[in-house]
């Protein structure tokens, strides 16, 4: 199938284009770029008034598939990543069995091709179950297809393990990616440290806890040589940090979630809104606007989505028994487009740098360009579409969003994946 | 005077003119309950559920009382019997007793929230008995009430509070209770038993050393030490913790000489108090706080449930 | 105090309520022959007052004290109170009513329920000999079998109307009056103090 996409505002920083004109696609690339093509065989779709950038990937992305598929599967994870502009997302491995050998890779990979929507590259865990005590098979995980190893959900706990996770780990080219959290001084707990732990009654998950081990995580890097990068950063100190490392030289690398960059601790009242319940979790307003300086700034290199899927039933629990984690997907694109790009906080660029190009570069996969000869990985978005999210839109099994009820301007509207359209004016093509 | 609430969650929701009318009303149930017949029939034919689903001896004996000194038919239900260790979710076990037009719950649970959580479940009216480490707003009430009966006042008293305030559900409400009717708050406890931000809970000082505010204090407020905590270690030992915030008789000669003591029980005797100082005639008014708390519980309940249809004739 | 605009008669002075008073005390003691064992004992709000004018003619006349009180029936009530005001007002029994002759003193005696709830609460306080009732207006409409031993005037008034005592000590005069009122409105003595506002 050919397609030639006409009339698009064409952004692509890596090839300093910003203007309107068409791009073709044949078979799984893009074999032309400019005005006046000929559409020959290929399908016409009319992209007037609309973005199309480079395929968005999602670095941090809980599909739940196997093991937890009541809450999300590949299948209707993918619907919700297509749903919201993805062509790539990384999976997490705290799935069941965990995604710590090779079998479990293949099944992602295997289920994901049959699903067919979007390009699904599986993190495995560093450590056998995520326990923090013994590597993984590294080598044959990535073999298979593992792209980074991070035993996400939890922080490696003990700082010699950290170590030679990533003194064996880098010969394998993969980065490695930290979920921050001293359990010493996070403990059970469930809400920011500080106002919200006190107003609420709840137990106190300070941001020194994640700061402790970004500290230590980029000492190792700078030790072992081995790339780090650090998962959903949430305070002005931790980013301080890493800026410092970048500083140095050292090779680490963030992400942020449009969940720390526009919401905050004070989200959660009195109602113990379980939505907000994330980890880690929202922190203060000082916080929120340090972590935009540093989209603004380029500290920060991706956005990611922490998309973390949960039953009804779960979230309705008492908050304390309620599971972390917000869904994303669906949201992202639009949230930064709204709250970033329309003020004018950073322009298409940059928000293509970091939904885009940085991420395709820490995971190490195939570039995109908008040029001939790359792959045609392509999400098109409508600037001006105006909508409020509602719970009954969502694609994705779950609807525990924090961002219920927000409005919009924004939205994806066409996905191309490997030339196939898998998305055309906002409906998903199964 | 009015009271405009329908569910009793949490001291935030509390004016002072709340406060203050739950506990002028509250004086109308002593005389209530010094008579040989305790009993009015103000809430005859409401039904309450007192749903506790952690063991809590004093506050559901009190609560229970309340009830059926106002005529209320009153259930208890919750505990190591009840439906939620069988797996059930609290909205289920809510929504399957609500089934019987119950009137009001009575709620004690581990998690925070879980109070305002059940108000999701039912149109019934609910009472906060104690929500995890979050409120417990009869008690800040009863406690407010000891101490107005004792002191004729609250705007303007200096009250320390000492003690585990981190861990406790009664200083979640207490303080801003205390804060909301004028009253000056001190925490005094070392910073492994503070909270995060106690000004957000509306205590005005926070210190470690109880000798230092002893003499300006009005009223001693001691929490209990909850032992069952220990394993966390917040403190080296029992004897450390009652040698810096022990209140015994040695301290004595720091207090006021009008100065109270209050405490919302259990005590350890030998631990936050000593027996001199938790029987002492003229300061302790730990006993008052649990006749207090029975009219005080009677008060909400009559103002939660006693409004009723239009139509009064003499 | 309600809108004078919707006054329509004025059925006492406060010489005539005076009267009134003073008839009822003689009455009291003669039925009682005497004040001994006597306990008045006014519902509030009003009869509390109309109970202590009572008790000083008592005095006046006999030479000695009686017993009085007073009685808040908002927690007897079967109409919620609460519609007009949610605060009890204090009660004050003087004495064990076992074996006592109970006079309660009322100001407006109407649908009777008011008195249905003092009966209540006054065997809650003990076993009284006997339970007299005094009121200085009767109009009529009773719900329950209920009447006085003691009536200062009988005014004859329609549902649509609203008597009101209005005392010195607390309205700065002192009469009965009658008012108009709308269909549905609060009517009767509000004895829980809701016409204090």
């Amino acid at each position: 199938m050919a397609y030639l996409l006409k009339n698009a505002r064409v952004i692509d920083p890596q090839m300093a284009l910003d203007e309107i004109t068409d791009v073709l696609v044949e078979g799984e690339s893009i074999t032309a770029v400019g005005s006046d093509l000929s559409a020959g065989d290929a399908q016409v779709i009319d992209l007037s008034g609309k973005v199309l950038v480079p395929g968005l990937v999602d670095v941090h992305v809980h599909f739940r598939d196997p093991g937890f598929e009541q809450k999300e599967d590949i299948a209707s994870g993918s619907r919700a990543a297509v749903h919201g502009g993805f062509t790539d997302v990384c999976t997490m491995p705290n799935t069941k069995p965990e995604t710590d050998n090779a079998d479990v890779v293949d099944y992602i990979l295997q289920k994901a091709q049959k699903v067919g929507l979007c390009h699904i590259r599986p993190s495995a865990a560093c450590t056998k179950g995520r326990k923090g005590e013994q590597l993984t098979e590294m080598g044959e995980l990535v073999a298979h297809g593992a792209v980074a190893f991070t035993d996400d959900g939890r922080g490696v706990q003990d700082a010699g393990v950290m170590r030679r996770v990533m003194d064996y780990g880098k010969m394998f080219g993969k980065v490695v990616m930290s979920h921050c959290q001293d359990e010493g001084l996070v403990g059970s707990g469930q809400v920011n440290e500080g106002v919200a732990s006190s107003r609420l009654g709840l137990e106190g998950w300070p941001a020194a806890g994640e700061e402790i081990q970004i500290e230590r995580d980029i000492s190792l890097s700078e030790m072992t040589g081995c790339p780090i990068h650090i998962q959903h950063i949430t305070s002005a100190r931790g980013l301080d940090i890493v800026r410092n490392g970048k500083e140095r030289g050292v090779q680490v690398t963030c992400e942020v979630t449009p969940n720390h960059l526009f919401l905050t601790e004070d989200s959660i009242s009195e109602g113990y809104e379980t939505q907000f319940k994330i980890n880690p979790p929202l922190r203060t307003e000082d916080d929120r606007k340090a972590l935009i300086q540093g989209v603004v700034d380029g500290t920060i290199d991706c956005i990611v989505t922490d998309h973390a899927p949960h039953t009804r039933a779960e979230k309705a629990r008492e908050f304390e028994l309620a599971p972390f984690g917000m869904t994303g997907l669906e949201t992202s694109l639009a949230s930064m487009l709204t709250n970033m790009v329309r003020p004018g906080l950073i322009g298409y660029d940059r928000l293509v740098q970091c939904m885009a190009v940085a991420p395709r570069k820490l995971l190490g996969i195939p570039e995109v360009k908008i040029a001939e000869g790359y792959p045609a990985d392509i999400t098109v978005f409508d600037p001006e579409a105006q909508w409020t999210v509602h719970e009954e839109d969502f694609l994705s099994k779950a609807n525990n969003s924090g961002f219920l009820g927000a409005q919009f301007t924004g939205k994806a509207t066409e996905v191309l994946v490997s030339g196939k359209l898998v998305m055309k004016e906002g409906e998903v093509i199964e | 005077m009015s009271f405009n609430h329908k569910h009793l969650l949490s001291m935030n929701d509390l004016s002072e003119s709340d406060i203050m009318t739950i506990l002028e009303n509250a004086v109308m149930f002593e005389e209530v309950n010094r008579r040989r017949i305790k009993k009015v029939p103000a809430l005859r034919g409401r039904t309450v559920v007192n749903m506790f689903f952690e063991p809590s001896t004093r506050t559901r004996t009190s609560f229970e009382l309340a009830e059926k000194r106002l005529s209320c038919d009153t259930i208890n239900a919750g505990g190591s019997s009840s439906s939620t260790v069988k797996g059930e979710s609290l909205g289920d076990t809510i929504m399957t007793l609500d089934a019987y037009n119950v009137d009001c719950f009575v709620v004690r649970h581990k998690y925070a929230g879980a109070a305002k959580l059940v108000t999701q479940y039912t149109d019934a009216c609910v009472i906060d008995a104690g929500d995890g480490k979050h409120q417990h707003p009869t008690q800040a009430l009863l406690d407010l009430y000891s101490i107005w009966r004792r002191k004729g006042t609250l705007e303007g008293l200096k009250v320390g509070i000492v003690g585990d305030i981190a861990h406790s559900r009664v200083c979640g409400s207490l303080i801003r209770g205390l804060h909301t009717v004028g009253a000056h708050v001190t925490l005094i406890a070392p910073a492994t038993l503070l909270p995060a931000r106690p000004d957000v809970m509306g205590a005005d000082a926070t210190t470690p050393f109880f000798d230092d505010v002893l003499p300006e204090l009005d009223v001693v407020y001691m929490l209990r030490v909850q032992q069952e905590r220990l394993e966390n270690s917040p403190f080296p030992s029992l004897r450390e913790y009652s040698l810096l915030y022990g209140l015994n008789k040695s301290r004595e000669h720091l207090m006021k000489k009008d100065a109270i003591i209050c405490h919302p029980g259990p005590i350890n005797r030998g631990v936050e108090l000593d027996s001199y100082m938790a029987d002492h005639p003229e300061r302790s008014v730990i006993l008052d706080q649990v006749f207090g708390g029975l009219c005080v519980r009677m008060s909400v309940l009559y103002l939660l449930l006693g409004g009723a249809e239009n139509g009064i004739s003499a | 105090m309600r809108d004078d605009s919707r006054l329509k008669s004025v059925v006492m002075d406060a010489q005539e309520v005076d009267r009134s008073l003073t008839r009822i005390a003689h009455q009291i003691l003669e039925t009682n022959h005497g004040a001994d064992d006597v306990v008045l004992l006014g519902i509030v709000t009003r009869g509390d007052n109309l109970a202590r004018r009572l008790a000083d003619k008592i005095r006046d006349i006999e030479g000695r004290e009686v017993s009085v009180g007073s009685l808040d029936i908002t927690f007897y009530r079967d109409d919620g109170a609460l519609a007009a005001s949610p605060m009890a007002m204090p009660t004050q029994i003087p004495a064990d009513l076992t074996g006592k002759k109970v006079v309660l003193v009322d100001d407006v005696l109407y649908t009777g329920r008011t008195i249905r709830c003092a009966l209540d609460a006054v065997m809650d306080y003990g076993r009284p000999r006997c339970i007299q009732l005094a009121v200085l207006v009767d109009r009529g409409h009773r719900e329950l079998p209920i009447r006085a031993d003691y009536v200062g005037k009988n005014v004859p008034s329609s549902r649509d109307e609203s008597v009101k005592l209005f005392l010195e000590e607390v309205d700065s005069e002192t009469s009965v009056k009658i008012f108009d009122v709308s269909p549905g409105e609060h009517v009767g003595s509000a004895p829980v103090g809701g016409d204090q506002r």
